[in-house]
């Protein structure tokens, strides 16, 4: 079984705590000049994204959460679980509703998603920065309307809502930024 | 800076180096020094009057924000001081590269009274635990160690307490903490010892001298056993200092000052790395 010592704390380090991965967020070694070290520690939870606050003596060791990030292609839903593939190996994984998350919104088959393993299962599923995405329902466009003010809601085809310029028609394909949620841009064919 | 002996506290680790040229010690190893007191002490001893010293010192497992492995400190020995005279001097210092601040002087007790409501002298295991609780300090499973647990409430809740802008001197530290301070006899009895805090960061640690030789070395030896006890490896002893002590060393109180964290605070520097030219991992 890894250890890491305290002294290769640093962010980022996945760890594990009370039987959960966890990756280390910030790290402070405070001493009294003649007394006892510590390293107190700020950790984030990888199953629930919780951040915590933890000290250890300087010197001690903890085990290593076995956590990697891996580029998956997303292939399809079969209605309980997410299927995913190693586009090198072909090695496929399978993501429960916990793992994948919000990426629901805005994943479609074949987009590769940055998915962390822990112990080889799928822990959490990150969309690509941005995705495109066909826009199946909004009210009809407005022509002319370039000004970006305003706006409206469209639904696209993997269900996400965004807010959208007049303009758009459905059918289009768009630019979605995953993180921030919002619109990018239209997508030229 | 090095020495054919270590400091043997147990929570200071020293470098060792290899050196077989001519002059050598029989085991072929130096010690980087940790602060250079012991030497200090012997100059002292032999005649030298006051002095002071700019000079690099060496730690082992000691970096973070504030700490480097390899770091300045100022020291110097005051004849005929004792600690309260010193920390007037200290005051000086830091007002002079500073500015004037307001100064507090809290003893030990008093700070972990008013900043952690706990009674340092008094509480056990038990209850220093219980504050920790209280004040949601997060704890390493297993701490164990009456001073072990001062040390971990007293980074973690005195100290941060402390108001930046002031100068803050905690004095008359645990016995158990002396260091190579006197204790002066009293219930309970204290080492004659300082510490000054300024922006949540200790800066100086001044002692009223242990001259007492055979004291001097019942703490080496005490000291030995504990490193023993934790698996830690004993350093040589300091001969030389003992026997300086033996041949008299004047009343004195000495001081060293983390000169990169008051440089820190001239220049308002977050970490100790924007002070220094090659931290540890450019080294």
């Amino acid at each position: 079984m890894a250890t890491y010592s305290t002294n290769e704390f640093k962010g980022g380090l996945k760890i594990m705590l009370d039987g959960d991965p966890y990756a280390i967020v910030e790290n402070e070694f405070v001493k009294p000049g003649k007394g006892q070290a510590f390293n107190r520690v700020k950790v984030r939870n990888l199953k629930t994204g919780r951040v915590i606050e933890r000290t250890f003596k300087s010197g001690d060791s903890v085990e290593a959460a076995d956590v990697v990030e891996v580029e998956l292609q997303y292939l399809y839903n079969d209605g309980d679980l997410w299927h995913f593939m190693d586009p090198a190996s072909f090695e496929q994984h399978s993501a429960g509703q916990a793992a994948v998350g919000d990426a629901v919104k805005w994943i479609k088959e074949q987009d590769v998603c940055t998915v962390t393993l822990w112990n080889n299962e799928p822990l959490t599923v990150e969309p690509p920065n941005f995705v495109q995405l066909t826009v199946t329902d909004t009210d009809p466009g407005v022509r002319g309307d370039t000004s970006g003010g305003g706006g409206k809601p469209a639904t696209l085809e993997t269900g996400a809502v965004v807010r959208v310029p007049l303009f758009i028609e459905v059918g289009e394909v768009l630019k979605v930024d995953t993180r921030s949620g919002e619109y990018v841009s239209r997508v030229k064919d | 800076m090095l020495s054919a002996a270590a400091n043997s506290d147990p929570q200071l680790a020293s470098f060792d180096c290899r050196y077989n040229g001519p002059g050598a010690p029989a085991d072929g190893r130096l010690w980087l020094q940790t602060s250079p007191e012991f030497a200090m002490k012997r100059l002292l001893a032999a005649g030298s009057g006051s002095i002071y010293q700019l000079c690099r010192a060496f730690r082992a497992d000691e970096r973070g924000r504030r700490h480097n492995p390899e770091f300045t400190i100022l020291e110097w020995y005051r004849v005929g001081f004792d600690h309260y005279q010193l920390m007037d001097e200290v005051a000086e210092l830091a007002t002079l590269l500073l500015g004037p601040h307001p100064e507090q002087r809290l003893t030990y007790r008093d700070a972990f009274l008013r900043y952690a409501e706990v009674d340092p002298f008094t509480a056990d295991e038990a209850d220093l635990r219980a504050c920790a609780e209280r004040w949601d300090v997060p704890y390493p499973k297993g701490l164990s160690g009456h001073d072990n647990w001062l040390d971990l409430l007293l980074s973690c809740i005195v100290t941060p307490a402390l108001a930046a802008e002031r100068f803050t001197f905690i004095t008359d530290f645990p016995a158990s903490q002396a260091a190579l301070a006197r204790i002066r006899e009293g219930s309970p009895p204290v080492a004659e010892r300082f510490e000054l805090f300024i922006g949540g960061m200790e800066i100086a640690n001044g002692f009223h001298e242990l001259t007492d030789p055979t004291e001097q070395q019942m703490r080496f030896a005490a000291e030995q056993a504990a490193r023993t006890a934790q698996g830690l490896p004993a350093p040589t002893t300091d001969r030389r200092l003992l026997a300086a002590l033996a041949a008299g060393l004047p009343a004195c109180a000495g001081v060293a000052v983390g000169l990169d964290r008051l440089i820190m605070l001239v220049c308002g520097a977050n970490a100790i790395d924007e002070v220094l030219a090659f931290p540890i991992e450019r080294a």
